[in-house]
C-alpha cells in the first residue's frame, strides 16, 4: 500500500467498503493487505489492514469469515506504547509465521509515514475459541526515522530452509526494502546494532521464499487503493543468498527497480498486491494476495488463492479452473478420461478425407469440402448404457465420451481458492465419482455425494490433480490415478510421479 | 469347437487326436497334413522343459498354453471383438485345456500348444507364422494358472496386447483392449483383485486385423510395482 494513496479519500472510501459483507459464495473474502495464510488444525487464517488487524478464517480455504481483530486479544487493544512512540497507532499489513510453539505476529504502525514501527505480537494459538488464545505486545522491532530512506511497514517473515535461520524484509517506497535477521526464540532482532541490509527499491509488501537454492524477493509495484484504478502488482527477483543481490530476469538489480511481472490485473480482478506462500505439502503450493478492485463484488478489495507454479526457474501465477468443458489427459500415458462406451468417429465412420490434389487440366476444381460439426454427445448416447458405466482412458479422438464439464458445485464447500467441482460428460449429467472399493465409476446422474465432488489443485509444472471430496470407507484422501494407459483409479497422490497428473485441456 | 448363433450354447469338441506340429525348433514338425512347406521356428517361442516358469525380472508371465490362431473378421469395435469372443469360445465354463489337446472349430482342428516366451511378450505372430497358420484377422486364446505363493489382495493384473483383447482371472472378466493397437507394457489394467494362493487361471483372447500380433502380461501390486514372486504353469500332454 503506497504511502500517496493510504491518505486519499479514495483509500479512506475502500476501507469503508472492506467491513461491508460481500454476499458470494465464497463468504467474507474482502481483505486489503494480506498476511501469509496460515493453517492451524485445518482451519486457515489470514490478517489484513483495518483497525486493530482484521482476522478472517475459513474452515476450507474457499469460504471466508470475518472473526474480530487481533488487537482485541491483546491487553490495552492497541500497538504497546513502545510501538506507538517509534511509529503510530495505525494497524496495517501485517505477516506471521509459526516458531516452535508460537505465532511471531509482525504488523505495521505508521504514523506519518514515513516514521513508522514494525511492532511484535507474541501468541499460541491463532484460534479465538482456544482458551490458550491471547497476543502478548513484543514490542517494536524494526522503525524508520520519518528521515532515513526507508518506511518501516509491510513485514515479511522469511524461515531459510536451508539453515533455520529467519529474516525480516519491510519498507515501502520510501527508499529501500531492507532485510533484517530475527532471533527464532524470541522473534526480535538477531543483530540490532548491525544496519539493515538495502535489497529493492520503490516497492513494498516485500516478502522471501526459496526454492532449489534461490531466494525470491517478491515485492508490489505501482499504486494501490484507488478501487480499479490501482496500477498494484507483484514482481521479483533472485538471488542465491538471501542477502541479495536480487536480479531480475534481465539481470536487473532490485535496488535499482528491477523486478519480474509475477502477476498484475486480469479478467474481473485489477491490482495485484501482497504476495503469500501457502504451501499444502505434497509439492502443492498456492499463493495469496488481494486484488485492489474485484469488479464483480462493487470494485472492492479481495483475498484471492491461486496455485502457485514454477517454471524455469522463476514462480508463476497459475490459474484456478474455470467452469468448461474439457479433455482430461493422463500426464503418465497421455491418454484421455472417457466414458467407457464404444466410440464413434467424429462425423461418422468415413474414409480418408481430401488431400488437396489439383484438379484434372480443364476440369473445375472440387468443392472444398464441408466442415465436420463437433460431436455432441446427444448425437452418439443412443446406444449408451443407461445406468452406470465404467471409466477408462484411450487415445484422445475429440469424441462425446471424451469430453467433460467441469462445473463448481454451489454451497458443497471448497478447499484453498476454489469451490468443489462437479465432473460430468458434455451435455449429459454422467457424473465422475470414485467407489468404495477405490475405483473410478460414471454414474447416470449427480446427486451431490462427496464422492462426486472434484477438488482440482493446479501443480508446479502446470498439470493438475484432482482428487474427490471423500472416498467412501477410505480415510486417506486420494487422487485420480492413471494405473496404465487405459486404467483411472484413484490412489495416493505421490507428487514425484506422473500417475496422479492430469492435463485439463480445451477439447 | 463350433461356431455357434447368438443365444446358442457353443460347444465344445475336444480330441485326442495325433500330435500336433509343433512351432519349436527343437521338435520335428508332427503335423503331416501341412499343407505349406516348412516354416522356420517361432524365433521368440521354446517348448517348456521346466515344471513352472517364473515370471521375469518385471514380472512379465512367460509360460503359456496358445491355441491355433481361429479365423474372424477382423473388426476391433468393442461390438465386433465382444462378438467374437463370445461366440467361439465359453471361456468361463471350458476346463483347463492342456498341451497337445486339440479341438475342433467350424471345419478346422486347432491345437494347444505350451511355449515359454523369451521375451516379455509373447509374439503371436511369431507362433502363427512358424506353424504355418494366418495371422491376419484371427483370434487367438490364451491359457496360463499362475501360482501365487500366498493370497495376494489389491494387485492388479496388467497386459499389452495387439491388438484387442479380454481378459479373465479365475473366470472373471478382469479387463479388456479394443481396437487397433500395439502392445504397450500396462496399457490395460484390472481392477484391483485378489490372486488365490496357489493356482490361479489367466485366460485370454487376443484378435489381430492384420499386420504383427502379440501381447504382454504381469501382475501389479497396491503401488504399482511388478510382482515377481510368480510362476506359470500348464498342463503338460
Amino acid at each position: 500500500m503506497s504511502l500517496v494513496s493510504r491518505f486519499s479519500p479514495v483509500a479512506v472510501a475502500t476501507a469503508c467498503v472492506l467491513v461491508v459483507p460481500l454476499a458470494a459464495l465464497d463468504g467474507e473474502p474482502g481483505l486489503h493487505d494480506p498476511s501469509t495464510v496460515i493453517v492451524e488444525n485445518g482451519k486457515y487464517y489470514v490478517y489484513g489492514t483495518g483497525g486493530g488487524l482484521p482476522i478472517s478464517i475459513s474452515d476450507d480455504g474457499w469460504t471466508w469469515r470475518r472473526a474480530g481483530s487481533v488487537m482485541q486479544a491483546l491487553a490495552g487493544g492497541k500497538p504497546g506504547p513502545e510501538v506507538i512512540a517509534r511509529g503510530g497507532n495505525n494497524t496495517w499489513a501485517p505477516d506471521l509465521m509459526r516458531i516452535g510453539g508460537q505465532y511471531f505476529l509482525y504488523y505495521s504502525a505508521p504514523g506519518t509515514q514515513p516514521k513508522s514501527a514494525i511492532g511484535l505480537l507474541v501468541g499460541k494459538t491463532l484460534n479465538p475459541e482456544s482458551p490458550d488464545y491471547r497476543w502478548e505486545d513484543a514490542g517494536p522491532v524494526v522503525w524508520s526515522d520519518g528521515v532515513e530512506d526507508s518506511n518501516a511497514i509491510d513485514p515479511g517473515v522469511f524461515r531459510d530452509p536451508t539453515n533455520g535461520r529467519l529474516w525480516l524484509t519491510y519498507g515501502s517506497y520510501f527508499g529501500y526494502i531492507r532485510l533484517v535477521e530475527l532471533n527464532p526464540t524470541t522473534g526480535k532482532r538477531l543483530y540490532p546494532e548491525r544496519q539493515p541490509v538495502n535489497i529493492a527499491i520503490n516497492s513494498e509488501a516485500s516478502i522471501m521464499i526459496f526454492r532449489d537454492g534461490w531466494y525470491y524477493l517478491l515485492v508490489t509495484h505501482g499504486s494501490c487503493c484507488q478501487g480499479a484504478n490501482s496500477s498494484y502488482n507483484i514482481r521479483m527477483g533472485r538471488a542465491k543468498k538471501v542477502t541479495g543481490p536480487f536480479l531480475d530476469n534481465m539481470g536487473i538489480d532490485m535496488r535499482q527497480g528491477g523486478g519480474k511481472l509475477f502477476l498484475g490485473s486480469g479478467g474481473r480482478l485489477v491490482g495485484a498486491g501482497h504476495f503469500g506462500l501457502l504451501d499444502l505439502g505434497d509439492g502443492v503450493q498456492k499463493f495469496s494476495c488481494h486484488f485492489e478492485a474485484d469488479l464483480d463484488r462493487g470494485g472492492a478489495s479481495v483475498l484471492e488463492i491461486r496455485p502457485l507454479l514454477w517454471r524455469d526457474g522463476w514462480p508463476v501465477a497459475g490459474e484456478n479452473v474455470k467452469a468448461g468443458i474439457y479433455a482430461i489427459e493422463s500426464a503418465r500415458t497421455g491418454t484421455a478420461l472417457e466414458l467407457a462406451v464404444q466410440g464413434i468417429p467424429v462425423g461418422g465412420p468415413r474414409g480418408r478425407g481430401g488431400r488437396g490434389g489439383a484438379a484434372a487440366p480443364g476440369a473445375a476444381p472440387p468443392p472444398p469440402p464441408a466442415p465436420i460439426p463437433p460431436q455432441e454427445a446427444s448425437q452418439v448416447s443412443a446406444n449408451w448404457p443407461a445406468g452406470a458405466v465404467a471409466a477408462r482412458m484411450a487415445a484422445y479422438m475429440v469424441q462425446a465420451q471424451q469430453q467433460w464439464a467441469i462445473r463448481p458445485v454451489a454451497n458443497a464447500g471448497g478447499y484453498p481458492g476454489s469451490p468443489f467441482f462437479k465432473i460430468t460428460i458434455a451435455g449429459t449429467d454422467r457424473t465422475l465419482a470414485a467407489t468404495e472399493d477405490r475405483e473410478l465409476i460414471v454414474l447416470p446422474a449427480f446427486t451431490g455425494a462427496p464422492e462426486q465432488l472434484w477438488r482440482i489443485d493446479q501443480l508446479a509444472d502446470g498439470s493438475y490433480r484432482l482428487m474427490p471430496k471423500a472416498v467412501p470407507n477410505s480415510p486417506e484422501g486420494l487422487a485420480l490415478s492413471a494405473v496404465g494407459s487405459s486404467m483411472p483409479t484413484v490412489a495416493r497422490f505421490n507428487p514425484d510421479s506422473d500417475r496422479q497428473r492430469w492435463n485439463i485441456r480445451t477439447p | 469347437m463350433k461356431r455357434s448363433g447368438p443365444g446358442l450354447v457353443p460347444v465344445l469338441l475336444i480330441a485326442a487326436l495325433s500330435p500336433a506340429a509343433s512351432v519349436f525348433s527343437s521338435r520335428p514338425a508332427e503335423r503331416q497334413d501341412t499343407p505349406a512347406a516348412a516354416r522356420p521356428p517361432a524365433p521368440s517361442l521354446a517348448r517348456p522343459t521346466s515344471a513352472a516358469k517364473a515370471t521375469n525380472a518385471d514380472g512379465f508371465i512367460r509360460r503359456w498354453l496358445l491355441l491355433e490362431p481361429i479365423r474372424v473378421p477382423g473388426q476391433l469395435t468393442e461390438s465386433a471383438v465382444r462378438t467374437a469372443v463370445e461366440q467361439d469360445f465359453p471361456v468361463t465354463a471350458a476346463p483347463l485345456p492342456h498341451d497337445g489337446q486339440t479341438l475342433t472349430v467350424g471345419d478346422s482342428q486347432l491345437t494347444w500348444h505350451a511355449v515359454d516366451t523369451v521375451n516379455y511378450n509373447v509374439n503371436l505372430y511369431h507362433f502363427a507364422y512358424a506353424l504355418n497358420q494366418p495371422t491376419s484377422n484371427v483370434l487367438f486364446w490364451a491359457v496360463t494358472v499362475v501360482n501365487a505363493p500366498r493370497q495376494m489382495s489389491g494387485v492388479r493384473l496388467a497386459i499389452g496386447s495387439n491388438a484387442a483383447s479380454v481378459w479373465w482371472v479365475n473366470d472373471r472378466e478382469a479387463t479388456a483392449l479394443y481396437n487397433d493397437r500395439q502392445t504397450v507394457i500396462d496399457d490395460g489394467v484390472s481392477k484391483r483383485l485378489t490372486l488365490n494362493q496357489g493356482a490361479n487361471v489367466i485366460r485370454a483372447a487376443i484378435v489381430n486385423a492384420g499386420g504383427a500380433t502379440d501381447f504382454c502380461a504381469r501382475f501389479l501390486d497396491e503401488q504399482d510395482r511388478p510382482i515377481t514372486m510368480l510362476s506359470a504353469t500348464v498342463t503338460a500332454r
